[in-house]
Formats: structure tokens, sequence, C-alpha cells
């Protein structure tokens, strides 16, 4: 034995330490893996050996190698070896190992668990602290699980050194065992207010951790958090404060509000960086959470964008790039604000550093407006030229692509100057985004069809220039937009002046050095083109042009047939068989034109590119039935050939799919046949281009997108985009001019008035007027598509089993107290754990005293029935309760006392109430409102300020009184019936309901129309008409005409008078509809009120222009006045009990419909709002545009349904509820 | 809360790596090779930080060695780069104006000075001080453990 110890003593002499170690690998640097692998061989001997000094120092050296990338796994047994140590330097070296090579998977690491918690035991803090340490980054669920309560013990150690650990381990238990979250809350939130700042600050860090996740079970927490955000002076506490609070606001608009003050002090005041940053990343979260018009808030914006004008312009490149990102975050809600630093961040865009000008670039994206697009493209076109390196460039490109095309063309207003744009972007060499320009061209071409003209001039030009562009042939090159070019060119050769000098461009011999695919669509287009020409010359009679047109696609055709490309090749020379036979029908002067262009008659639409996953799947087909038996194993490899086709087919599709199987190769036919049928590249066998369409429903109704019309203006020649910005400036320029004329004259009527005139000198985005009247059609759906599918959440997010409700157990409401199944498990002897119950661990004495209570909290309800509590035991209880309930409420309280420089009107902060009050119990709820009430009988006439203080005393004291009278009946009760704000209970699906009436119909057109009143106008209505064209003729020259009353008069352009109509913005083609808006001003509302008027429009088809008229009578109801306005049930009952109010009511039978869909009937017909429902009653309340207020009680019976309502005005009163019962009785 | 931590040279070499979540060594593997191929790329003037995955990386360089943390989208960068400064601040307290060899040979102090300083990803303790004073004890417990250790001790002879 003696010998053996001697024997291992003098082989450590020799071994090698960690300092040899790492020296011989720098020495050996030519065989470093072989110098190394010697090593671990040397190390794996040395691990052999009983020496735990040894087998220290090989795990030393092995936890080195682990780093330089070696697996060292297969010692996981020897580490927990070397961690079961008991002097403190080998342990320490065992705990760094674990740590750096343990994880879920090692299947050893059960083995640990009880040495780590002889550790976590030690006397020796250091000891503890190691452990405590290693297991942080070795957790495992088991682990979590088994030692939970141990590290909730040592969260009350009395070294702080413990205690800040045991606090920062716990986020790591909690997340691999969310069931410790619960009962370990209590004491995490204590160690808030641990004397040891240390201490505190790991408790801050681990709540703020949690909270970020689950925000809304922290909110009770904010007061303590508030205190301490303002009393500490620790930045790294504060920044982490600070982002707690930054995801609590969301939540709360009120903390928000009182947050704001001290956030903006501190932005004032602090010479940190990091924590003004995170101030200001709170301040704009907060600003984002009361976005809703707070306008004493825009001096916090702006002081926010002002500090982070001085970041961006600060030296430090990461103060700029954090300022860059901060500002992106406020142009979301306050665009306006960022929008005027326009100069610097175009100033950004020059900056050394890629990652700036990134930033830089994503901002402008979010800044573009119709007014400024062209500038900021322009200055974008400049940096294009100037950028060095290909990357950048390219990022250039896609960005203004992205710029220009974001939302639907939403702010272009010149898409001639867009597509020059586009056609200057090809002279871009080496970017590798040619087909993001073809994209972008096609898609303009094909949407806007006003553009179309101008586009096919660009193109051709573009054919005629190829060479340029060709030079460059590498994938994804240049020349791609050919593609495009050849395509728009063909599709739409009725618009091209010259093209037989374009079709001549795409015969030339050079195109054959172009990639497959681009030739391909060459000799398509080419085919179209000539089929046009073709049909021109037919027309005009000259024949011999017709013929010499052939013979030149005779000739230069079979430059294409000989292609290596084998799509070119077969499309080339089914066509010049084609052609050769229209020769010879030319020969014989048999007139073929007619025939040819109906090879490709038929309009293109764009289909969504989500359409085909939308359509919804047929009754009856099952996509995952068999079609053919499965083949077996052994005919696997007859399959391959099918797959090595499917990959190919899927090419042309964006979605690929990782796994191919039969129903995915089913299922994919269908789609491929659908794809045909609508990709304009796709020859059928037999081209039938009625047939085409016919299969596809509804491609009459092409929905339209208007934008309104101005004069076009042409510009002559090859346009430079630069051009257009000029000329869109001069026409702005005159706009403006005009429309301060108005202005100037609104000014002189207003003046006197007293009016609430919003004076932004700024001009709106809405006052630019696009230069050309375009469609944008939109992109079409499959009838009945499914509803959207993009609501992916991530099922695994570890952070999710962490939400957990941690109101309760704060504040130890009984609905839902710790569960004995919730308690941590504590380690046992194991016979006890087997034998005895874990109640029988309790020490006899306090199990007298213990086991009742706990009882009690579980079966409360039937001990209460029974009667049988003892006196004191029942105290005990009650006082908790109400101690709880106070602090339930406290946060309401706080929060309901806000600083004087947010001023809440009392119908603004009652909203919060009902988030704030979330956590609490609905008894409570309802409890609170029962009193609110009873006191507001009380106190009505007191002032309003002086009542909230005593309120909130004198609900306290209530609240005892009525909780001890509540405790004896409460249980026998029934469920209290849930109440529902605003009617957010949707147990059941609501049938389809459409606001839209019909105002009149002939067999050309069709009007509906919905009346909404207007919320900055207190005499406005706005009338929207939705016209549908039901003829096959085109429909123009439109208009509208009411014969206006006293009380009701259509407000129509200055200067025109009564008698004339207001001209419909729009034409209509066969089948489309559109909706124009009519401005009406009334001075009363009381009363419905009907309109008699006229639509003229002039109906032009074949035979010739017609003009026709159609009379209709427009109903203004009552409900058209009112608008939908929420309103909360303190509000709301003390507007009943205000006494102003008339009273009226009506009672309808026969309804069988369900009280929910009555109740969606009534607020979506007559525009209101539920204020509250408890079960089939409802209170209801809406505003009318002129401020009347009204009140509804809807109460269903049986078969019937009464409504007493309550009105500032009894005439609009009575109105209203005839209006309601003509409504219901149709139910 | 952190993701991890690297240290390593401008040639690539490892010097440090601290995992806050649990990871497998493949993933740890290509997930340093990546990081470091896309820091060492970056030119000098650059700011230190970058988007990366789904993570933000905040990196730094002092003299060879880059320092390099991978946060959470919602932490704050700024703050990030200041305990990178501390724990450089530590490590040259610690070791008295720290190189990169020190690092090498005594990887496993640099190691006990981060997990003094950081843990489970989130800052320990602010103060360096008390820091400071948790590895000198500790190492004074170590050397507590060796000083009886001498070899004739162990050889039994003693």
């Amino acid at each position: 034995m003696a010998l053996k110890m001697v024997k291992g003593s003098i082989d450590r002499m020799f071994d090698k330490n960690l300092q040899d170690l790492v020296r011989g690998i720098r020495n050996h640097k030519e065989d470093e893996a072989k110098y190394i692998s010697q090593c671990i061989d040397e190390i794996k001997q040395e691990l052999k050996q009983d020496n735990i000094a040894v087998k220290a120092n090989a795990v030393c050296k092995l936890t080195y190698l682990q780093m330089l990338g070696y697996d060292i796994s297969w010692a996981a047994f020897n580490i927990i070896e070397v961690m079961s140590a008991s002097k403190f330097t080998f342990k320490r070296i065992g705990y760094l190992a674990a740590s750096q090579c343990f994880h879920e998977g090692t299947d050893v690491i059960m083995l640990t668990t009880n040495q780590i918690r002889k550790d976590l035991s030690s006397p020796n803090q250091y000891d503890t602290g190691v452990a405590l340490t290693g297991l942080s980054c070795f957790v495992t669920p088991d682990l979590a699980r088994d030692l939970a309560n141990d590290i909730m013990t040592l969260m009350s150690h009395t070294k702080p050194y413990i205690r800040k650990k045991a606090v920062l381990i716990m986020y790591k238990v909690f997340l691999k065992y969310p069931e410790s979250l619960r009962p370990a809350f209590p004491r995490l939130k204590e160690k808030l207010e641990d004397p040891d700042p240390g201490v505190q600050s790991a408790a801050v860090n681990v709540i703020c951790e949690l909270a970020r996740r689950n925000p809304k079970n922290y909110l009770s927490l904010a007061p303590l958090f508030f205190k301490l955000m303002t009393s500490s002076t620790n930045n790294w506490v504060l920044i982490k404060i600070i982002k707690l609070f930054g995801a609590l606001t969301p939540l709360e608009p009120r903390l928000g509000k009182k947050l704001i003050e001290p956030l903006t002090n501190l932005i004032h005041s602090t010479s940190a960086m990091s924590l003004l940053y995170e101030c200001v990343n709170t301040v704009i979260a907060v600003l984002i959470s009361l976005s809703s018009g707070m306008p004493n808030h825009s001096a916090s914006i702006q002081l926010c964008v002002q500090k982070l004008r001085i970041l961006i312009e600060d030296s430090d490149q990461n103060l700029k790039y954090l300022g860059l990102l901060a500002m992106s975050k406020i142009l979301k809600t306050h665009p306006k604000s960022v929008q005027s630093h326009k100069d610097l961040i175009l100033q950004c865009l020059d900056d050394k550093d890629e990652s700036i000008r990134l930033r830089a670039l994503d901002l402008l994206y979010g800044m573009v407006s119709k007014k400024n697009l062209m500038e900021i493209v322009k200055k974008l076109m400049i940096h294009v030229d100037k950028a060095e390196g290909t990357t950048y460039r390219d990022e250039l490109l896609t960005k203004i692509i992205d710029i220009c095309s974001q939302s639907n063309y939403q702010y272009i207003t010149n898409f001639e100057w867009y597509i020059s744009i586009l056609v200057e972007l090809t002279r871009l060499e080496g970017t590798r985004h040619g087909h993001l320009i073809a994209a972008q061209m096609l898609d303009v071409a094909i949407r806007v069809k006003a553009i179309r003209k101008f586009a096919v001039s660009q193109m051709a030009m573009l054919l005629d220039n190829a060479h340029l562009i060709a030079s460059n042939t590498q994938r994804n090159g240049i020349c791609e937009v050919l593609y495009a070019a050849a395509w728009i060119c063909g599709e739409f050769s009725e618009h091209l002046e010259e093209a037989n000098q374009t079709l001549e461009a795409m015969l030339r011999p050079k195109v054959t050095t172009l990639p497959g695919h681009i030739q391909a669509v060459y000799v398509q287009n080419m085919v179209k083109l000539y089929a046009s020409i073709l049909q021109q010359k037919e027309q005009a009679g000259e024949k011999e042009a017709a013929q010499e047109i052939t013979q030149l696609m005779i000739e230069r055709l079979p430059q294409f047939v000989q292609s290596a490309d084998l799509e070119v090749q077969e499309r080339a020379s089914c066509i010049l068989q084609l052609i050769k036979y229209i020769q010879k029908l030319q020969v014989k002067e048999v007139p073929v034109a007619e025939e040819v262009i109906a090879l490709f008659a038929g309009e293109l639409n764009p289909v969504a590119p989500k359409a085909q996953k939308k359509v919804p799947v047929p009754e009856g087909l099952d996509l995952d039935a068999w079609i053919n038996e499965p083949p077996s194993d052994s005919e696997s490899e007859d399959e391959k050939p099918k797959t090595i086709f499917h990959e190919e087919e899927q090419r042309h599709s964006r979605h690929r799919q990782p796994e191919i199987d039969e129903e995915e190769l089913a299922r994919r036919r269908e789609a491929r046949k659908q794809e045909q049928a609508n990709n304009p590249f796709y020859i059928k066998s037999s081209p039938s281009p009625q047939k085409r369409y016919q299969d596809t429903p509804g491609v009459e109704h092409i929905p339209v997108v208007q934008i309104d019309l101005s004069v076009p203006l042409k510009v002559p020649g090859m346009p430079m985009s630069d051009q257009y910005v000029k000329l869109e400036e001069e026409r702005r320029h005159k706009q403006k001019l005009e429309k301060d004329k108005k202005k100037k004259k609104q000014k002189k009527e207003k003046r006197g008035k007293h009016h609430r005139h919003n004076s932004l000198h700024t001009e709106s985005e809405e006052d630019i007027a696009p230069a050309h009247h375009v469609d944008i059609i939109t992109e079409e759906m499959p009838e009945n598509a499914l509803p959207s599918d993009e609501d992916d959440k991530d099922p695994n997010d570890p952070y999710k089993a962490l939400d957990i409700d941690l109101d309760n157990l704060v504040s130890g409401k009984p609905s839902r107290p710790l569960a004995d199944s919730e308690k941590l498990p504590v380690q046992r002897h194991r016979n006890v754990e087997t034998l005895k119950s874990p109640d029988s661990e309790v020490p006899l004495v306090e199990k007298k005293s213990k086991k009742p209570k706990k009882k009690e909290k579980k079966h409360k309800d039937k001990e209460r029935d029974k009667g049988k509590k003892k006196e004191k035991e029942k105290k005990v209880v009650e006082e908790e309760e109400e101690e709880e309930e106070k602090k339930g409420e406290d946060l309401d309280f706080w929060l309901s006392t806000a600083p004087p420089t947010a001023p809440t009107p009392q119908a603004q902060s009652e909203p919060g109430t009902g988030t704030a009050v979330v956590a609490e119990s609905q008894e409570v709820k309802k409890e609170e409102r029962e009193e609110q009430d009873e006191e507001e009988e009380d106190e009505g006439k007191k002032s309003s300020k002086h009542k909230k203080k005593k309120h909130k005393k004198e609900k306290e004291e209530k609240s005892k009184d009525k909780k001890k009278s509540k405790k004896k009946s409460h249980h026998s009760e029934e469920e209290p019936p849930v109440s529902v704000q605003n009617g957010t209970l949707e147990d059941e699906p609501l049938p389809p309901m459409s606001s839209y009436r019909l105002l009149a119909e002939n067999p050309y057109i069709k009007m509906t129309y919905d009346i909404q009143g207007n919320l900055q106008n207190d005499s406005q209505v706005t009338v929207s008409v939705i016209f549908e064209n039901k003829s096959t003729s085109f429909l123009k020259s439109m208009e509208l005409n009411v014969l206006d009353s006293l009380n009701t008069k259509m407000l129509r352009p200055e200067g025109s008078s009564v008698h004339d109509g207001i001209p419909v913005p729009f034409q209509l083609p066969p089948g489309i509809s559109n909706e124009a808006q009519f401005v009406f001003t009334l001075q009363s509302i009381v009363m419905a009120q009907k309109l008699k008027g006229t639509l003229s429009f002039i109906v032009k088809n074949d035979e010739g222009s017609t003009h026709e008229k159609l009379d209709f009578k427009l109903h203004f109801s009552c409900a058209s006045y009112l608008i939908t306005t929420p309103c909360y049930s303190d509000a709301f009952a003390k507007l009943l009990e205000s006494g102003d109010l008339h009273m009226s009511s009506i009672k309808v039978d026969g309804i069988s419909i369900s009280f929910q869909h009555l109740l969606a009937k009534i607020c979506f017909h007559h525009h209101f709002s539920v204020v509250e429902r408890v079960d089939s009653c409802a209170s209801m309340y809406s505003r009318s545009i002129q401020g009347h207020h009204v009140c509804l009680l809807v109460k269903k019976g049986e078969n019937s349904v009464s409504i007493d309502g309550k009105c500032n005005d009894s005439t609009l009163l009575s109105n209203l509820l005839d209006e309601m019962k003509e409504t219901l009785s149709k139910c | 809360m952190m993701r991890f931590m690297l240290l390593f040279s401008r040639q690539g070499k490892l010097r440090l790596q601290k995992w806050y979540l649990a990871t497998a060594d493949k993933d740890k593997k290509k997930m340093v090779r990546e990081l470091m191929q896309v820091v060492l790329a970056r030119k000098p003037k650059m700011c230190s930080f970058l988007e990366w995955r789904d993570l933000k990386v905040v990196y730094k360089r002092y003299a060879s060695l880059y320092f390099c943390c991978a946060i959470e989208g919602q932490d704050n960068e700024l703050i990030t780069l200041e305990l990178i400064h501390r724990y450089v601040e530590l490590l040259d307290k610690y070791f008295g104006s720290v190189c990169e060899l020190d690092i090498i040979f005594n990887f496993e102090k640099a190691y006990f000075i981060l997990d003094e300083f950081v843990m489970g990803g989130e800052i320990q303790d602010t103060s360096k001080k008390s820091v400071l004073k948790a590895i000198e004890q500790a190492d004074l417990l170590q050397e507590e453990d060796e000083s009886p250790r001498s070899v004739l001790e162990e050889m039994g002879l003693a």
C-alpha cells in the first residue's frame, strides 16, 4: 500500500502539469495534433491512478484541451471524481471542468446530485460558491428539481456571498424546473430589499429576466421597483429596473405616465451613456404604449430624438450605431419627429463603417413618404454610383427596391419615374440582383395598367441596347432584366411603337449567348410581337411587308433551333414550323393575322404569392389518402427519376419542401396544374386562350385599388429619373400654391368663428396627388381563401413555462395558495420516504396546529358550510386575506395618484382599471364596483378630487365589513357571474355582418352605402358609396348629386352651386367595383333624414355611348350619427345617476338569436359598445357626433328583449330605439 | 442575459470560452468558428456591435485579444461593453498588467475570476473590490491546501 503511494507520488513528479502542456503545445507547432494525442494518452494513464492530485492535474489539462476543441466527454466520470475531492484546490478544478463540458446530454450528470448537495451545505462558503457557479452552467431539469429546495434555503444564508449566488442561480432553476417558481418567489421578492447591495442587485437581475418574459405576472411589483429606481444609484441595477419597466408599461398605461418624469430626469442628469440609452429606449416604449394622442408628451419624444441626435453625431461609432437603432424604434410611432433629422441619417450613409450605413438604410426605409421618396431615392442612387464593393452596392440596390415597392407601392406617385429608376439600375455592373430588378419591372408593368405604354417603350430600349447588358452573363446577373424586357415587350406589344425594330433586336445573333431561360422567353415573345406586327400590316393592307416579316422570322429562328438549351430548341422549332405554315398561307393570300393573334388572346392577371396556399381543400378530397398504393421498398430505385424530375420543377417555385412523399407529390401535381394555368410562360399542348380562364373562378372580378387622378405628364425620349424629380417638384409646387390660396380663403371665412383649427404647416401625405391616374391591380386570391396561417408561436419556448401567476401568491390570495404538491421536494432518508406520508415528518407539536390550517385552505368550502370552524382560526385567515386585499389594491392606488404633470381626466384614466385588476379575482372586481356605486350615490355632489382620496379609505373599511358578512354567505352562493367588459367574451362565432346597405340598383350599376360619423367635426358625416359595374360596358363620367335639405347638405367643392353634382373620382371597367366618399354637413341630428339624389353616368360599349341616370334615396338613420365610443362602468354609472338624461324603453318579442349575437348586432349596426355584461343583461354606451350620451340597458328574456335607454335628447333616443326595434324584429 | 463569452486571439485561437446556456460541443464549435470569422473580418474602425443569428454580439479588442459577448435581443449593448472592460480590469489587477500569455498559462484563473464576476449570464457583483477579495480568499484557501503537502510527506516518508 505504502509502496503504491510512493510510486504514485514519484510518477506525479514526472507528470506534465498544465504549464508544461501549454508550453509543449506551443513548441510543437508543426505536429500539434500528434503531440496532443500523445498527451491525451498520458492523461488517460494518469486518470487511472488513485491519487486525486494526479487526477485533478489530468482533468485540468483536459479542460484546456477541451477549449482547443478536443472531445473530453469520455472523462466525465473522472471529472465527477475530482469534483468530489475534499480539498478546495481539486474541487475547484473539477467544477470548472464540469461547467465547461457538461450539458443535458451528459449521462453521468445524475451522479453529481448528492455531491453537489453536500457541497452546497458545506461550512466553507467557497465550496458552496464553487458548486453554485458550476451548477449554474450545467443544471438540468432533474438537478433543478432535486436541488431547488437546497438552493432556496441558501437564499437566506448568513453570508451575502452565498446569498447572491443562490439568488442568481434560481433563475436557471426556474427555467429548468418551472414548478419551483411559485414556492420560491416570496423569498426571491424579499431579496429585493436585502441589506447587501450585491444580493439586491442579483434579485433585481433575476426578477427582471423573469418579468421580461411574462410581464403581466409581475405588474404588482411595480411600486416596489419604482421605489428602488428612485433610490438606487447603481447604474447596473438601474438599467435592469428601467428595462423591466419597459416590459411592464405596455400592460399598464398609467404606469407609463408615472414613469415619464423620473425617466426624463435621468436622461437629463446621467452621464453614463448606457443608462441614458436604456432610459431613452424605455421612454420610447412608454410613448408607444401611450401613443393614442398624448400631446403633452411630445416634449419627451423631442428630448429622446434630441439625445439620439447627439449620439448619432458623436464620433464614437458605437453610439452612432445605437442612436440609429433607437431612432428606428421611434420611427414606428412618431415618424414625423424622425423625418426632421433626415439630413443626419443621409449623412450616415457616408460613414466608413458599413454596419452604420446599413442601419441608416434601414431607417430610410421607414422614413419615406410620398413627399420625399424621390429625393431619398435620388440620394441613394448617388451612393450606388459611389459605393465601393459589390456587397454594399447590392445592399443599396435591394434597399432602393424595397423602399419603392413597400406596402404595395404606396409611396410612388409617378410610376414613369420608378420605371426609369429601374432602368438606371440595370447599368450597375456585377450586381447579383438582376432577378430582383426584373421581377419589379414585371410586377409594375402587369399591375399598373397606365404605365404599360411607357414601360414597353423603355423595355424596347433595353432590348435594343442589350449588348451593354448581355456582356455579363453570369447567373442572376443583370442580364436577367432582359427576361423581363422581352416578356413585357411581347405581352404588351400593342403599345409598341417600333415593333419591327424591337423584333429585329430580339433576333440578333448575340442573343444566343444569353442564358437559356432568357432565350426561351425571347423566342416565345418574338411570336407575340410577330403576331401583332402581322395584324398591323394586314389591316393596313401591306401584304408585302407582312411577308417580309415572316421571311425575317424564318431566316433568323434557326439559330435558336440549334440552341443547346432544350427549352429554347423545342420552342424555336415548334414556332419555326408554325411560321413556315403561316408563310404558305400568306402566299395563298389567306389572311392569317386574326388566328395568329388568337394564340395570345386574353389578359393576364397577377396572382398573389400566397394564393396557392390559400386554396381551400374541396370537400371530400383527402390529401393524405394514397392515390396509388405506396410502392414497396424494393422499388425505391424506380422512384428516383421521378424525384429528380420533381426537383427540376421545384426550381420555378419558391417554396421548397424538405421531404417529398407520395401525397406530397399528389398535392404538388395539383398545385402544378394550377400554376400552369396561371403561368404566362407555360405553353399548353392545345393553346385555347379562352379555356385557360374558365377553370379559375372570379377572374372578371379583379379588385382594383384606385389612386386619384391628375393630369398625366409625358416626357419624350429616354427620361432620366432626375428629370422626373424636377417635374415632380414643379407639379407639387403648383399644387401647393393652389392649396394655399384655398386655405387663405378658408381662413378668412373661418375668422371670428370659434373653431379649433389644426394649423399643421407641413404638407400631409394625402395632400400630394399622384401624377398619374393609376390602377394598381391587387393580386388575386382564390375564392374562399383560407384564413391566414401565419400564427406560428414557438411551442418550445423555454420561457413559456414560467408564465405562472405569482400575484395570488405574493399577496397570498386564498384563491390559489401553494398546494402541497407544489412544495419543493425535500430530501429525506429513503426508507422514511417510502414508509411515511410527508405530513408525518412534521414534529408532533406543530402537527396539531398546522394540520387543520392546511385543510382549511384546501377544503375551505366544505368546512365553512359545516360551520365547524374554530373562531380563532377563522380570524387568522380573515386577517390574512384582508391584508392581501390591501396589497392587491395597492398597485391601483399607487397608480391612481399620478403625478400632477400627467393630469388624467376621469374618463381617460379609467380604462386602466380593467387591466390593473386583472390579477384580482372577479369577485373583488364586482364588489369594488358595487362600493363605488354606493359611494357615488352618497357623495355625488362632492368635488371629485376630494372624493378620490376618501373613496379609497372608505373602501378599505367597507371591504372589511363586507368581507366578514360575505364570508358566511359566500359559499352557499352560486359562482359569481362572470362580468365582461366591452364584449371581450366571444364564446361563439359571430355571423358575418355588413354595414353597407343597398342604395339603388339598375342593370348597369349597383350602389351600396354606409354612413360614418366624423369624430373631428360635430356636424359632418361621411357617406361611403360602393359603385359596382354590373354590365359588360365601361362606365364613365359618373356624377352624384343630392337634393340638399335645410338640415342636411352635401359638401361640394368651393365655387360650385347646390345644383352641381360631385364627379365620382374614377371610372368603372366591366365587373369592377370601387368606393367613393362624400361628406355631408348637418345641423340637427336628432331625427333620421332622407335625401333624394341622382347618379348620372355614361355607358360606353361597342355600340357607342349612352347617358344613363339612376335615382336613389339616401337614408341617414340616427344610428349613423353615433360613434362607437368605449366607456367604463364607473363613468357609465356616473352618467346614469347624473339625472340629465331622458329615459325611454322598448320591448321586442319573438327573438330567437343568442344574446351574444344580439349584442353584436346592436354594436355593429347601431355603433354601440358593451360597457358590461352579466348573464343575459348588458349595459351599452355610445356617443353622437354632437356629444349626446346614449346609454342602454339590454335585457333578454325567454323570447323577448327589452331595451331601456337614456339619452340627453329624448327625440334622438326614441328615434334610435325605433331603429333598433326594426333591426331586432328582423332577428 | 449573456449567452456566452469568448476570448480569442487575432490569429483565431480560442483562449477562453464560457457558456451560460449548456450547449452541445458540436454546436459550440460551430458557433465559435462562425463568430470568430465574422468578428475577425471586421475593420478596426467599425462599431463594436453586430447582429448575429438571433443574438447581439458585443466585442472589443484589447491588444491582440478579442473579448466577445453574445447577449439577447433586449439586453443593453453599452453595459455589456462596460462588463467586458471591467473583466479586463479585473484580469489586469489580478495578474498585474495582464497579457495574452497570462491567460494562456493560467487559463483556469481567468475562469475563476470570470466566475466570481459573472454567474449564469448575469453580473454577480458590480464592485471590483469584492470580486478580487473573493478570488484572493479562495486562492488563500488553495494555498492552505497545498502548503502542508511536501513531496516527502506525500511519499509517506515524513
